[in-house]
């Protein structure tokens, strides 16, 4: 039984190495792997950095690719469409998606088109499109994909998703760097980082990291106060309202004196 | 100098935030409006989340209000009965308000219902003030013109349960001032304002009181409909930002007493003009806003619907 189990354990293991002859796996690293939002965070940038592995000489088919993603975390959203009815402008259709991340960006060696084959972008969930799940949205809108076009446009516009080809520096198809910008208005949460090799669009080997994502400091005992105590949270809020105002009064007053 | 929201989740510039609050502050002190009616709509434009700008933003009326009605107090310009009977009013419209404003939610059409509320009421009341401070201010210019009685009797006047309001100088019946206070609140829950901007004018040509008074009893009583307000966003929502409150509200206080230094030296006809000729400013920004077409018709809303 064990050794049916062991037998079936090495057949499934890397079906993908199996494709290249010489066995090239990654083995990389990030610059951190923790990112604190403090009371001045204006957006951080990440460094991911790495090399090739392999026991056979570099193959001299194609060239070696690598493609890095960098995920936030995801959650629902709607988004609306605003249409002209008597006059004034209004929101009337509606599309529900059901999993977006709030951030992703994508880095790569060269252009994405020769990195990285359909097939494998299917299966992977790699390019922007792709990590966005939209399951069930043709029933609600006739032109349904607009919606989700807008939604990368603007999250594209915002700098939340970016897509840099051929950033990604790769030297002697061996070692290699990206660099990842992350926007000041972060999410908090696990931010997935995945490291993909390529040889004529297809993964030899793929890696992932986390880079956690927190509130710290005076951030952080806010917004824990503000969702575990609320009402004291109100109270304080309130306060501290009150106490600006009969300060501000106070001081003016002796100051006219 | 970036500064990041904990509650809002972004980063914005601590600065812009600061004269921000110093020009609500200003309009709070000259005018005895909250300031709600601006701060909301330029909180949006900054990307603040609505939710979080619509509660950040009754937390901060709170403190330019204290620190506005503590001036007045020293020209003795608060009618405290007065206030009291309006704040009982507005408590039980603003919970209704509340009420009405999750129910539209479900709908989905809120945001809608707010702009065309701000348009109509800010339109209507603009242009009557602006009519009635106009002829004012041209009456006070001619001395020979006929003055206009300085008490109308209406149908109001003949209401049950009377009471004497010694500052205003009024011995009316409870049940306008209370009504009055009722609708306030229930517009200032649904358009996320202290109400100042309605209270204003229908304490002068709804009740007739004297303008001296108005400025003074108004805010005591935006005082407490927007704490209020601002204690149940913190527990139902979890809105109210902390971070971003205190910027705006240390603008805010500084502005709060320069503008009513200001609202001294002006004349009262004047400074109702200038308050109408803002009314109106802003209800046409917001009526533009739904005629014209949109640089983008696509929006994104997080969460589920």
């Amino acid at each position: 039984m064990i050794r049916a189990l062991a037998l079936l354990l090495l057949l499934a293991s890397p079906v993908a190495a199996q494709d290249d002859p010489s066995g090239e796996t990654i083995v990389a690293g990030l610059s951190q792997n923790l990112v604190a939002i403090t009371t001045n965070f204006s957006g951080s940038e990440i460094l991911i950095y790495g090399a090739v592995r392999r026991e056979a000489p570099i193959p001299d088919t194609a060239p070696l690719e690598v493609v890095v993603t960098v995920q936030g975390p995801s959650g629902p959203l709607v988004v609306r469409r605003k249409e002209r009815r008597f006059g004034i402008w209004m929101n009337t259709d509606a599309v529900t998606i059901s999993r977006a991340p709030s951030f992703y960006a994508i880095a790569s060696s060269a252009p994405l088109e020769e990195a990285l084959s359909e097939t494998e972008n299917l299966r992977h969930q790699i390019t922007i499109p792709r990590a966005i799940r939209a399951v069930g949205i043709a029933a609600e809108a006739e032109d349904s994909p607009l919606f989700l076009d807008a939604l990368i446009r603007l999250r594209r516009e915002e700098g939340d998703y970016a897509l840099s080809e051929s950033s990604v520096k790769l030297l002697e198809s061996t070692l290699f760097r990206a660099d990842i910008a992350l926007p000041a208005n972060l999410t908090e949460g696990d931010y997935k980082v995945r490291l993909f090799i390529t040889r004529d669009g297809a993964v030899i080997d793929s890696h992932e990291e986390i880079i956690k994502v927190n509130k710290d400091g005076l951030e952080r005992w806010i917004h824990n106060l503000a969702h575990e105590q609320p009402l004291i949270y109100g109270l304080l809020s309130l306060v501290l309202a009150i106490a600006a105002g009969w300060g501000a009064s106070a001081l003016f007053g002796l100051i006219r004196r | 100098m970036q500064l990041y929201l904990p509650i809002a989740e972004l980063s914005v510039n601590a600065f812009a935030l600061l004269g921000l609050g110093g020009i609500v502050g200003i309009l709070s002190g000259m005018f005895g409006v909250g300031g709600g009616f601006i701060i909301t709509p330029l909180l949006f434009f900054m990307g603040i989340p609505p939710a979080v700008a619509v509660a950040t933003g009754a937390n901060l009326v709170v403190a330019s209000s204290v620190s506005g009605v503590l001036a007045q107090l020293k020209r003795k310009a608060v009618d405290f009965r007065m206030g009291l009977v309006l704040l009982v009013g507005g408590l039980i419209g603003s919970a209704l308000g509340i009420w009405v404003f999750a129910w539209l939610t479900t709908l989905g059409q809120i945001d809608l219902f707010v702009q065309l509320s701000y348009v109509l009421f800010l339109g209507l009341i603009g242009a009557m003030m602006l009519k009635e401070s106009l002829g004012a201010l041209l009456r006070s210019r001619k001395p020979n013109a006929p003055i206009r009685r300085a008490h109308v009797h209406y149908a109001v006047h003949k209401l049950p349960l009377k009471m004497k309001f010694r500052a205003s100088g009024l011995y009316i019946s409870v049940i306008p001032p209370m009504l009055a206070g009722a609708s306030v609140g229930f517009l200032s829950a649904i358009m996320g304002v202290g109400g100042g901007f309605i209270m204003v004018p229908a304490m002068i040509y709804l009740l007739g009181m004297p303008t001296k008074v108005v400025v003074g009893t108004s805010l005591f009583q935006i005082i407490f409909v927007t704490a209020f307000t601002t204690v149940m966003h913190a527990v139902a929502s979890q809105t109210v930002d902390m971070v971003l409150a205190l910027l705006l509200i240390i603008g805010g206080v500084l502005g709060a007493q320069i503008g009513s230094r200001i609202g001294v030296m002006l004349r009262a006809e004047q400074l109702r003009v200038l308050l109408a000729l803002m009314v109106l400013a802003v209800c046409l920004r917001i009526a533009l806003g739904l005629l014209l077409t949109p640089s983008e018709v696509y929006s994104i809303a997080l969460g589920a619907p």
